[in-house]
């Protein structure tokens, strides 16, 4: 489809591609036209009218985000009655929406409010009955309040297309229409992995992260309390964008002095976590391939994909890998090695993780995630809690000095880093297994063929003598077809890679919203993920079982990976969980 | 809403025969919704939940259908379906509070079933007994130019 049509829009005369659509060819022409249900590769059903135009010869103005363009197609966006319809629809939406913005999470971030404000708004001329729903709060991750649903049906496409979980769909009709779960279940009790993409496809404040910053304020507050906090390498890549930095932005120097200031007393980076990750997980592998275990492994770092294996495809659970996430084995570690170190209770010791997801709060409290009757990690915020706790503290992040980490822990390497970039836990591995299998320094560690935001790749890497076969998925619809091929016998690999997020991590749930709009115009996978590789090419050590903090854990308390004392700590199980 | 599900072998060998058939057909759902309520009498969640896992569609989905099309029940039918006509001719004659009498006599809305199974109310639209009216039905029978006094004695008769 690479023949061009010839259309006027405005009366500017341009030729674009036969397959896009009026939006599209718009945007390109600099015009934009405002949407709220369609979602650049995501959502795409018309339904919300706020893009319609006028097309010559067309009875009705129509919807710009599905109607292709064809040649001779003459446009007109900007009219007085395209103007007048695309306020009062506005209003209509406006007028069965509980308006309360001063206390909405989304204030400042809701593409309801910029329309409002960008199409002159000035007051609700159809105040009538408004829909009564509940706030279902129950999930330890994702909070639904459909006073504030516009009916977009964005969350829903993302849910049942993108992910394939389809946990959410439109239910009843007319003025009832709303957007549930089967028989009005609370999502905690759905086969719902807590990916989040619901959270970040939304354009209003109906769906959101249940917040725990209030936890770890107390925390803070407690004089008892010695709190940690460690931070997953895809919250630098995100982070400043709550604070007007450009998309991609590597902000960890700042994030660390930040979190510092918050008062935390200790200020970690779970890349450490992720280079522990890889030790025991490239030994697992290892063991597998060489002792006939079951193959392919496939990786546990994402919470959201661990659950969508336990609902969805429990015949692959062996498949897992045994291992904690990193920040649940940093937690771990924490409460064991560096508090004995260190002469302080684990008792009173809080971990806080921040992540860019959401379903890391689910996964820290999961019944596996303790040793002793010590949880791993006592709370998770996600990088726009973290922001929000920040802003709240009145720390100008932008005047802040670029501090590091503290130590120990202090030197993660890159690959720990690009752990958070779909294909990145898969290119650490490679890194750490090549130079175990082959017995020698590998020079060359740049696994291009694995990273990208491509749905599935694959690649074949010999390591000192072997074939090894691997593959990526991002997404779990990718996911889905992957593992789909593998039970069929399609596709045999020796490991696998999944993240439950469209681009990995720096995409996940957790992170800063970014509105519709802007990602016709950027691909925030791709944005995000460069800030990371930045930070591993930067890297004095860019191998996990390079980082010298790994040689003193083993030496010092876990022996070696994959021992006794490691299996208690670092190492989890998985259950078969129902799909309905 | 606490009706304990009483489906039978026979009813879900039928309803597997029902899916089987339609399985490979683009849009079985509708279908085989309308063929289950046939079997079932109504739609509850073990039944949608048969019809999700054997037509590999979302329970959401199917719910959602369920929910978007009023032919389709979430409830069952009582021993004693009672139909409360909504028509123009009845509704000018009062037939609305003789609904909003039965909803408050039997604790139940429309669409509902009483917990013992005994009645279930609907709202219907015109069935053309106007010179009746108000018109309720229960089961076969009509009661026709009701007044909201008689109601609980009809209702006592079951």
């Amino acid at each position: 489809m690479s023949e061009n049509v010839n259309i006027k829009i405005n009366g500017a005369a341009m030729s674009v591609p036969a397959d896009y659509t009026i939006l599209e060819a718009a945007r390109e022409a600099g015009i934009d036209i405002p949407t709220l249900c369609y979602l650049k590769d995501v959502s795409k059903t018309g339904s919300c009218r706020m893009c319609i135009v006028e097309v010559k010869g067309a009875r009705a103005l129509q919807a710009a985000c599905v109607y292709p363009v064809s040649e001779g197609l003459e446009v007109m966006t900007n009219t007085p009655k395209v103007r007048e319809q695309r306020k009062l629809t506005l209003e209509l939406l406006l007028s069965n929406h509980d308006r309360k913005c001063l206390s909405c999470i989304r204030s400042k971030s809701c593409e309801l409010q910029d329309l409002a404000d960008e199409l002159g708004v000035e007051g609700i001329s159809f105040e009538g009955e408004m829909t009564e729903h509940d706030i279902d709060n129950v999930s330890p991750s994702i909070v639904r309040d459909n006073k504030k649903c516009i009916l977009c049906r964005r969350c829903v496409n993302m849910c049942k297309d993108v992910q394939t979980v389809a946990v959410i769909d439109t239910m009843e009709r007319g003025f009832k229409t709303r957007v549930s779960t089967a028989f009005e279940k609370p999502l905690s009790d759905t086969a719902c992995v807590n990916c989040g993409q619901c959270i970040v496809s939304c354009p209003t404040g109906a769906l959101y992260e249940k917040d725990n910053t209030k936890e770890v304020w107390d925390a803070i507050a407690d004089p008892e309390k010695y709190v940690i906090v460690q931070t997953a390498p895809a919250v630098r890549a995100g982070l400043g964008e709550e604070f007007g930095y450009p998309m991609g932005t590597p902000v960890t120097g700042k994030m660390a002095a930040a979190l510092r200031r918050l008062g935390f007393d200790k200020t970690f980076d779970t890349d450490t976590g992720a280079d522990l990750t890889i030790m025991e997980e490239a030994n697992e592998l290892i063991e597998r391939v060489q002792n006939g275990g079951k193959l392919p492994m496939i990786t546990s770092c994402s919470p959201g994909w661990v659950k969508f294996c336990e609902h969805y495809f429990t015949d692959f659970l062996d498949n897992l890998s045994s291992c904690k996430s990193p920040h649940q084995m940093f937690g771990a570690v924490m409460k064991s090695y560096y508090a004995e170190k260190n002469g302080i209770d684990p008792k009173n010791m809080f971990v806080v993780s921040v992540m860019p997801c959401v379903a890391k709060k689910f996964e820290s409290g999961r019944p596996e995630m303790e040793a002793d009757k010590l949880r791993d990690v006592d709370a998770v915020i996600s990088t726009r809690e973290l922001a929000r706790m920040i802003k709240q503290a009145g720390i100008m992040f932008d005047k802040l000095p670029d501090e590091e980490f503290d130590v120990p822990f202090e030197r993660a390497s890159g690959a720990g880093v690009i752990f958070g970039a779909t294909g990145g836990v898969m290119e650490a591995a490679l890194r750490t297994a090549a130079d175990t299998l082959g017995g020698k320094s590998v020079e060359d560690i740049d696994y291009t063929e694995v990273r990208g935001i491509e749905g599935i790749k694959e690649a074949t890497v010999n390591m000192g003598g072997m074939d090894v076969k691997v593959a990526v998925a991002n997404g779990l619809g990718n996911a889905r077809k992957l593992l789909e091929s593998i039970r069929d016998g399609k596709a045999d690999y020796h490991f696998v890679e999944i993240m439950a997020c469209p681009g990995g991590c720096v995409n996940g749930g957790g992170q800063p919203i970014v509105p519709s709009r802007d990602k016709m115009d950027v691909d925030v996978r791709v944005q995000r993920a460069k800030a990371l590789y930045s930070e591993d090419v930067n890297s004095k050590i860019r191998k996990s079982h390079e980082n010298p903090d790994m040689e003193i854990l083993y030496s010092e308390y876990f022996e070696k990976p994959g021992s006794h004392k490691a299996h208690e700590l670092l190492h989890t199980t998985y259950i078969k969980r129902n799909k309905y | 809403m606490a009706i304990p599900f009483k489906g039978t072998k026979e009813q879900e060998a039928k309803l597997m025969e029902v899916i089987a058939a339609h399985k490979d057909e683009k849009g079985a759902t509708i279908p085989v919704l309308h063929e289950a309520q046939e079997i079932y009498g109504y739609l509850p969640i073990e039944v949608q939940t048969m019809i999700a896992e054997g037509l590999d569609v979302p329970l959401a989905e199917i719910y959602g259908i369920v929910t978007f099309y009023t032919q389709f029940s979430l409830n069952p039918k009582g021993q004693y379906p009672i139909g409360v006509c909504l028509g123009t001719a009845c509704y000018v004659k009062g037939s609305g509070d003789i609904l909003e009498k039965i909803k408050e006599i039997l604790g139940i809305d429309v669409g509902e079933c009483t917990d013992d199974g005994k009645f279930s109310l609907d709202a219907t639209r015109c069935i053309g007994a106007c010179g009746l009216a108000p018109v309720m039905t229960i089961g076969e029978h009509v009661y026709g130019r009701l007044t909201v006094d008689e109601v609980e004695d009809i209702l006592k008769k079951y």
